[in-house]
């Protein structure tokens, strides 16, 4: 165990010339750290305990906590507000902010406002459609797109401008990232469009789950080969599996993840098959952990997020490091 | 049409090559499309480029058209008008998200870029997002005028 205010825990960290933000997400990173991140499940209530109820559940074990922005478009709680009730209690949340709902007077807006209420880290995200949540007769948006969207986000902090170019008087200090799925389709084209959102002002991504490794180092080695691994911090996406069944129906049913056959046989075989989706959880972080440009992993535990310390702990890739978190110090 | 739309996809070579030579008589037409008024050409024009393009592309007429830089495949067919490259849901198949029964527009973009000369580094050009004060006017005008250095 590292001494309390230890560097590593990102709280101390120096922000340095060259940072975006003040956040310990980004001080983490750039301090060369395998950072964790870990999805919160919004809540369906107006009340903040319930927010701060399911941040606690990662004390001690995240550098970053992401708010969704009506993620499979479901409605939840906003991620304006989910991140900045985080903020407000010391937490470092990442903002994520999908295109689907939003155009862009209403974005650059919500940018503008969660940078003043202490939000230091925002996805930009397109987001998924309409017809995959819970309001399928709604209208989908999509004013700007992900690359589009982080263009504006650098330029609010960068040349502090609005889109249409009119000045602001105070940049909005943000560490701004993107995702990808490196197991989505076209294969050969997935680590190219990494370059794009890097190009766009991209600085660190969090990708869709990855349960192929083949795919995932192949990946890698493209975006190594595109020169890009010191450009961007990758944070590769984990999550624990419930069941064989589960995994199933996940690959079948939800676009863009891909989970190879041998890993539902695994699951299949198991007689406790969630505490297997665990232990193949803490499989996946290790073999990321020694992936040559992977930054971090950021985890998805969707409904089993209390899961989350005991996956950090087994992993073992904090090293003894304890992420800061209110309370600790 | 959406037959139409893949093949076009798969002769992007041959398409892009037509357009850049008609682009080029476009622009020496400056002077009479000047002498005519691009004010009065607009709708005329606008409503030949809304037939040619919606037969070859499935054209939604968003007025700044970006086919040379998606491999000749629409991008306002994607039912996010993702401008700059796929979402992370395409399916297994290569088919759309969103709507199951379409080919992802930029799964046929891509298929496109590679044959079509500067079409790959082309598609690594980050568009802008969309002004959607052009929508439904002639892209081609825009183009003309903005080649001359008159926009």
């Amino acid at each position: 165990m590292m001494p309390a205010g230890n560097a590593m825990t990102g709280e101390s960290l120096e922000i340095l010339p060259g940072h975006s933000s003040p956040g310990r997400l980004e001080r983490v990173l750039r301090a060369g750290a395998f950072a964790i991140t870990a999805e919160l499940a919004p809540p369906d209530s107006a009340n903040p305990a319930d927010v701060y109820e399911r941040a606690k559940l990662f004390d001690g074990y995240v550098d970053g906590i992401n708010a969704t922005d009506g993620s499979g478009a479901n409605c939840h709680m906003s991620s304006v507000a989910v991140s900045a009730l985080l903020a407000n209690a010391g937490y470092s949340p990442v903002m994520q902010i999908s295109c689907r709902d939003k155009n862009r007077i209403a974005i650059q807006g919500d940018i503008l406002g969660a940078a003043a209420l202490g939000v230091a880290n925002m996805l930009c995200l397109s987001g998924d459609g309409v017809q995959a949540g819970d309001h399928p007769q709604a209208k989908p948006v999509f004013d700007l797109d992900c690359m589009s969207l982080l263009g504006i986000a650098r330029g609010l902090r960068e040349d502090m401008k609005f889109q249409s170019g009119r000045k602001i008087t105070s940049a909005p200090r943000v560490f701004l990232g993107a995702a990808e799925n490196p197991s989505g389709l076209p294969f050969e084209w997935r680590a190219r469009r990494l370059a794009k959102k890097v190009e766009a002002g991209a600085q660190f991504i969090q990708t869709q789950y990855c349960y192929d490794m083949p795919l995932l180092r192949s990946f890698m080695q493209e975006v190594e080969a595109l020169g890009l691994r010191d450009k961007v911090f990758i944070l590769a996406g984990v999550g624990p599996l419930r069941s064989a069944k589960a995994a199933d129906w996940m690959r079948t049913n939800v676009p863009g993840i891909h989970i190879p056959d041998a890993l539902i046989k695994r699951m299949a075989g198991a007689q406790d098959q969630a505490a297997e989706g665990r232990q193949l959880c803490v499989d996946l972080i290790q073999e990321m952990h020694e992936i040559p440009g992977i930054s971090g992993v950021h985890i998805m535990a969707y409904r089993q997020e209390d899961s989350v310390p005991e996956i950090v702990e087994r992993s073992g890739v904090l090293k003894g490091r304890k992420p800061w978190y209110p309370g600790s110090n | 049409m959406y037959s139409v739309r893949l093949w076009s996809v798969r002769h992007s070579k041959g398409l892009n090559a037509f357009y850049k030579g008609f682009e080029s008589v476009l622009v020496r037409l400056h002077p009479l499309f000047k002498a005519i008024g691009y004010e009065r050409l607009e709708k005329p024009v606008a409503a030949f480029e809304r037939t040619v393009k919606g037969v070859l592309f499935d054209c939604q007429m968003c007025g700044q058209c970006a086919l040379s830089s998606t491999g000749m495949s629409c991008p306002m067919n994607c039912p996010k008008t993702l401008r700059n490259g796929p979402c992370g849901g395409v399916r297994d198949n290569g088919m759309c998200e969103v709507k199951p029964e379409m080919r992802c527009v930029w799964v046929e973009g891509f298929k496109g870029a590679e044959q079509m000369p500067g079409g790959v580094p082309a598609m690594q050009v980050v568009q802008f997002a969309v002004d959607q004060r052009l929508k439904g006017k002639s892209s081609w005008l825009k183009v003309v005028r903005e080649k001359v250095g008159e926009s």
